[in-house]
C-alpha cells in the first residue's frame, strides 16, 4: 500500500459524500473511524462509510483483508474474541452500538447474520426457523405458523420444505441449507442481514438461488454481503466496497466502481492484477 | 517374507487377533458364570448306595453326587482308609448328603472303591427346609397333630396336598411379621421419637403426653392382636409333620412348618424339571435370603444395588454436567482451570476404597453426626444419618464417579461446532439461552457416555461400599410402604458385596459355590441391562443429531 493513512481517509470522505448526495438521507448504518485490534495487532483502520438502507451493499477485496472482520461488527459478534478491541462509533439509526448501553441480544435480533457455511441447529426445520422468535417468547403455535410460513416464503425455500417441516433441519441440502438459515434470520424482522460469503460452500445452482435470493429481499432489508466472487458482487449488489489490508479504499455505486475506480488499487484488483 | 512383512499384513493380523481375545475372554465370563450358576436349581438326581466305614461297617448313603475326581491311593490309605487295590490312583467322589441335622456336614468326599453300586430308586425325596439344609431318604409317614394319618405309598400325596397349606400359611405369617407388625414398629418408633422430640423443646404437656399414650395403646392393641394371629398361624402350621427314614436308617420328624419344597427328583421328567428349575429361579431372584444367604433369593441385594446405582446417577448427573459447564463454557482458561482438570482427571485413578474411607470420614462421620445433632436430637443415642447408609453409598460412588461424568461432558461440549454457537448467538439468544437450547442438546449423548461409564463403574464398586452402608443382611428395604417410603438412612444389601460374602464369609461352601457364579450373573446381566438402557437413550438422542459433524 502506497497511499498514507490520511489520503485514504480523504477519499473515503470523497467517495461517501458522493453516496449520500445521491441518496439523500437514507442510511441504514454509518460507521466512523473504527479502528479494531486483535491484542496489539490492528486488523481495521480508520473506516469511514455509510451504508444505504434497502440496498445491497457488498464488499470485497483479497483475503484477509477485514471485510469479514467489519461485517461482524456491525452485530458485535467480534465480542466473541476475546482479545478483540474496537474503537470507533457504529451508529444504527443514529445510535452507536458500541455504547454501554446498548443490548446485544436486542441488537442481533435487528441485524441479522448468515455464515458462509449453513449451520441449521441438530432441529427440525420448524423449530430451526421458530428459533429466534422462541428465545424472544413467542410460543403461541398460531403466530408460529405464521412467521415460520412467511420466512420460509421470504426464504424461496416454503415450496421444498413444507411437507415435510418436523424432519432435521440437517436432512436439506447444502443451498436449502443455508436458505434455512436466511429463513431462520428474518423470521425476526430484522433491519439488516449480514451475508458473510453466503454462497461460497455452495454449488453454481444453490448460488444462482441465493443471489436471486438477495436481489428480491432488498426491499425488505439493508443487506450487506462479503463475497469473494467480483461478479457476484457485481450482479447482486447496487454499492460496493473495496478493502484492503484493513482499510476502506474505496466505496460507491456498484456499477463507478467497477466501471470507472477512481483509486489504482481498486483498478488493480477488479481487473485481477493482484488478489 | 520382507514382503509379507511390508504389505501391512502382519498388522492387520496383530490387531484383528486382539479383538478376538477381547470378544473371547468376555464371552468365557459370561459363559462361565453362567454355566456354574444356572446349573443350580436343576433337580439333581439322588443316589442310594452303601459305604463301608473305616471300621469296615456297612452303612446306607444317599445323596446326590456332585463330582468325581482323581485321587491317589497313598493319600487315601494316609487318610485311614483300608483300600484293597493295587493301583496307584483311583477315585473319590464327593456327595451332598444334606441331613446337617444328623451327619453335622452337607458335602464329604467318598473314595470310590468303598461305595456300593449306585441305586436310583423313584421313591427317594429331595425335601428343601427352611432350617439345617436339604433332607434325603425315605418317605415313611405323614402325621396331623402327632398321629399318622397316611404312610408309606399314600404319604407322597398327602404330602403335597398339605405342604400347598403349610406354604400359605407361612407365607401368610410371613407377611404379617414383615409387612404388618414392621409397619406397627414403625409407626411406635416415629410416635416415640415425636413425642421426645416435644418433650427436648419442653413443648410437652400434660394433653399430648396422654394424647401420645392413647396412641400408643391403640399401636399397641394392634401389636398384641397381630401377634396373636401369628400364634395362631403358627399353631395352625404345625399341625402338621413328616416321618422320613434317612441315611442310616434314623426316623426323622419334620414339622412341615419347616419344608419350604420336597420334590422326588428320580421320579421327575424332564418337564416337570423344568418347571421346578423356573420356579427355583423366580425363587432365587423374588425372595429373602435364608440360612446366611446359602439358601433362598436374593431380591434385596439387587434391589439394593439397582436403588444405589439410581440415586447415585441422580446425584452424580446434575453435578457433572454443571462442572463442567462451568469448566468448559464460563471459567477462564489459564493456569488455574488447567490444574483442576488435571486433578479432576487424577480423581479417576484413586483406588476406590480411598473413596471409602472418605465417605466413611466425611459422610458418615463428620455430615452424618452433624446433621444427627441438628435434625434428629430426638433419636439420640442411636443415629440416624450418623451412621453408614444408601445414602452415603450413593453420595460416595457419585464422588468416585464424577470424574468421569466430567471430562465425558467436557469432551461432547468441546465438540459442539462453533459455527452453531454463533448461529444462536447472532438471532439475538444471549450466551445461557444458546447453552440451554443449543449447546447442551447437542452435547447431550456424551453427557450420556459419560452417564453409561459411570454407572457401569459404580455398579461393580464393592470396597467402598462396605465402610458406607451395604451389610450382610438388611432388615428392611430402603423403599417400602411407611411414609417417606424411600429411607436414605438405612443399611442395604448388594450384589458385589452378596458375591464376597456368600463365597468367601459361608459357613456352607460347597453349597454357596453355584450361587456365586449365579449372583455374579445377576449382576453382570444388571449392569448390562442398565448400561443398554442409557445407551438406547443416547442413540436416540444421536439420531437428533445426526449430520452435525464431530459430535
Amino acid at each position: 500500500m502506497n497511499a498514507t493513512p490520511e489520503k485514504t481517509h480523504a477519499m473515503n470522505i470523497g467517495n461517501l459524500g458522493r453516496v449520500q448526495m445521491e441518496d439523500t438521507s437514507d442510511v441504514a448504518i454509518r460507521v466512523q473511524d473504527l479502528n479494531l485490534y486483535y491484542g496489539d495487532a490492528r486488523a481495521l483502520t480508520n473506516v469511514n462509510m455509510s451504508i444505504p438502507r434497502n440496498r445491497v451493499t457488498a464488499f470485497i477485496g483479497p483475503s484477509g483483508c477485514g471485510k469479514s472482520t467489519l461485517l461482524r461488527c456491525f452485530n458485535r459478534m467480534n465480542d466473541l474474541v476475546d482479545i478483540c478491541r474496537v474503537d470507533g462509533k457504529i451508529l444504527l439509526d443514529e445510535k452507536n452500538i458500541y455504547d454501554k448501553d446498548v443490548n446485544v441480544a436486542l441488537l442481533r435480533r435487528r441485524v441479522g447474520m448468515v455464515f458462509q457455511k449453513p449451520n441449521p441447529f441438530p432441529k427440525s426445520i420448524y423449530e430451526n426457523v421458530a428459533y429466534g422468535l422462541r428465545i424472544m417468547g413467542v410460543n403461541d403455535r398460531r403466530q408460529l405458523d405464521e412467521a415460520i410460513e412467511k420466512s420460509l416464503r421470504g426464504a424461496a425455500l416454503w415450496d421444498e420444505v413444507k411437507d415435510r417441516l418436523q424432519e432435521s433441519g440437517m436432512s436439506l441440502s447444502g443451498g436449502q441449507q443455508q436458505r434455512l438459515v436466511i429463513a431462520r434470520a428474518i423470521a425476526l424482522e430484522p433491519e439488516v442481514l449480514l451475508l458473510d460469503e453466503p454462497a461460497s460452500a455452495l454449488d453454481p445452482i444453490s448460488t444462482a438461488k441465493i443471489e436471486e435470493l438477495v436481489t428480491e429481499m432488498k426491499d425488505k432489508y439493508t443487506i450487506i454481503i462479503v463475497t469473494h466472487n467480483m461478479q457476484q458482487a457485481a450482479r447482486v449488489s447496487d454499492y460496493t466496497a473495496f478493502m484492503y489490508i484493513g482499510e476502506l479504499i474505496e466505496f460507491g455505486r456498484t456499477n463507478d466502481l467497477f466501471l470507472k475506480p477512481t483509486v489504482k488499487q481498486t483498478e488493480d484488483y477488479i481487473t485481477g492484477r493482484f488478489g | 517374507m520382507h514382503n509379507w512383512y511390508k504389505s501391512g499384513a502382519p498388522w492387520v493380523w496383530m490387531t484383528a487377533g486382539a479383538v478376538a481375545l477381547s470378544l473371547v475372554m468376555v464371552y468365557a465370563v459370561v459363559w462361565m458364570t453362567a454355566a456354574q450358576g444356572l446349573v443350580h436349581w436343576w433337580p439333581k438326581p439322588v443316589a442310594e448306595t452303601t459305604f463301608t466305614e473305616r471300621d469296615g461297617k456297612q452303612t446306607r448313603l444317599i445323596g446326590e453326587v456332585r463330582k468325581r475326581e482323581e485321587v491317589s491311593v497313598i493319600r487315601l490309605r494316609e487318610s485311614g482308609y483300608t483300600l484293597d487295590t493295587q493301583d496307584k490312583f483311583t477315585h473319590r467322589y464327593l456327595i451332598k448328603q444334606g441331613n446337617r441335622d444328623i451327619t453335622g456336614i452337607d458335602f464329604k468326599w467318598y473314595p470310590g472303591p468303598l461305595l456300593g453300586e449306585f441305586a436310583y430308586p423313584r421313591e427317594l425325596i429331595a425335601v428343601e427346609r427352611r432350617e439345617w439344609g436339604h433332607l434325603y431318604g425315605h418317605l415313611k409317614a405323614v402325621k396331623e397333630n402327632g398321629t399318622v394319618i397316611a404312610a408309606d405309598e399314600a404319604a407322597w400325596p398327602a404330602l403335597q396336598e398339605r405342604l400347598t397349606r403349610s406354604n400359605q400359611l407361612f407365607k401368610e405369617i410371613h407377611r404379617i411379621e414383615k409387612v404388618d407388625i414392621g409397619k406397627v414398629n414403625y409407626a411406635m418408633e416415629r410416635l416415640r421419637l415425636k413425642e421426645r422430640k416435644l418433650a427436648l423443646q419442653n413443648k410437652l404437656s400434660a394433653a399430648d403426653s396422654t394424647e401420645f399414650a392413647q396412641q400408643r395403646d391403640k399401636l399397641a392393641g394392634e401389636f398384641t392382636a397381630l401377634q396373636e394371629r401369628i400364634e395362631a398361624l403358627r399353631v395352625d402350621i404345625a399341625r402338621d409333620s413328616i416321618v422320613a427314614e434317612v441315611m442310616e436308617g434314623q426316623q426323622v420328624d419334620v414339622p412341615l412348618a419347616n419344608v419350604a419344597d420336597a420334590i422326588m427328583p428320580n421320579d421327575m421328567n424332564v418337564l416337570q424339571k423344568t418347571g421346578h428349575y423356573l420356579a427355583k429361579f423366580v425363587e432365587f431372584i423374588f425372595d429373602d435370603p435364608r440360612e446366611a444367604n446359602t439358601e433362598g433369593g436374593i431380591f434385596p441385594a439387587i434391589f439394593g444395588t439397582v436403588l444405589m446405582v439410581l440415586l447415585m446417577a441422580v446425584m452424580v448427573t446434575p453435578l457433572g454436567i454443571m462442572a463442567a459447564i462451568y469448566m468448559r463454557e464460563y471459567a477462564k482458561p489459564g493456569p488455574i482451570i488447567r490444574i483442576i482438570r488435571i486433578s479432576v482427571n487424577n480423581l479417576a485413578g484413586v483406588p476406590s476404597i480411598v473413596y471409602g474411607v472418605f465417605g466413611l470420614g466425611f459422610f458418615v462421620y463428620f455430615l452424618g453426626h452433624n446433621i444427627d445433632q441438628l435434625f434428629f436430637p430426638e433419636a439420640a443415642p442411636a443415629p440416624v444419618f450418623g451412621s453408614p447408609g444408601i445414602l452415603w453409598a450413593s453420595l460416595t460412588l457419585a464422588l468416585l464417579t464424577l470424574p468421569v461424568v466430567i471430562v465425558a461432558t467436557e469432551e461432547g461440549l468441546s465438540r459442539v461446532p462453533r459455527s452453531i454457537r454463533e448461529g444462536s448467538l447472532a438471532l439475538g439468544a444471549t450466551k445461557a439461552e444458546t447453552l440451554w437450547r443449543t449447546v447442551l442438546p447437542i452435547a447431550s449423548p456424551a453427557m450420556m457416555t459419560g452417564l453409561i461409564l459411570a454407572v457401569a463403574r459404580a455398579a461393580g464398586e464393592v470396597a467402598p461400599l462396605m465402610l458406607v452402608g451395604v451389610v450382610k443382611l438388611a432388615p428392611s428395604l430402603p423403599l417400602d410402604g411407611n411414609f417417606p417410603f424411600l429411607h436414605l438412612e438405612r443399611k442395604f444389601m448388594h450384589l458385589g458385596f452378596h458375591i464376597y460374602d456368600v463365597g468367601f464369609q459361608s459357613p456352607n461352601v460347597e453349597a454357596a459355590r453355584p450361587l456365586v457364579y449365579a449372583t455374579a450373573l445377576l449382576l453382570v446381566i444388571i449392569i448390562i441391562v442398565l448400561n443398554l438402557f442409557a445407551i438406547r437413550l443416547r442413540n436416540r438422542l444421536r439420531e437428533r443429531m445426526k449430520g452435525l459433524e464431530g459430535v
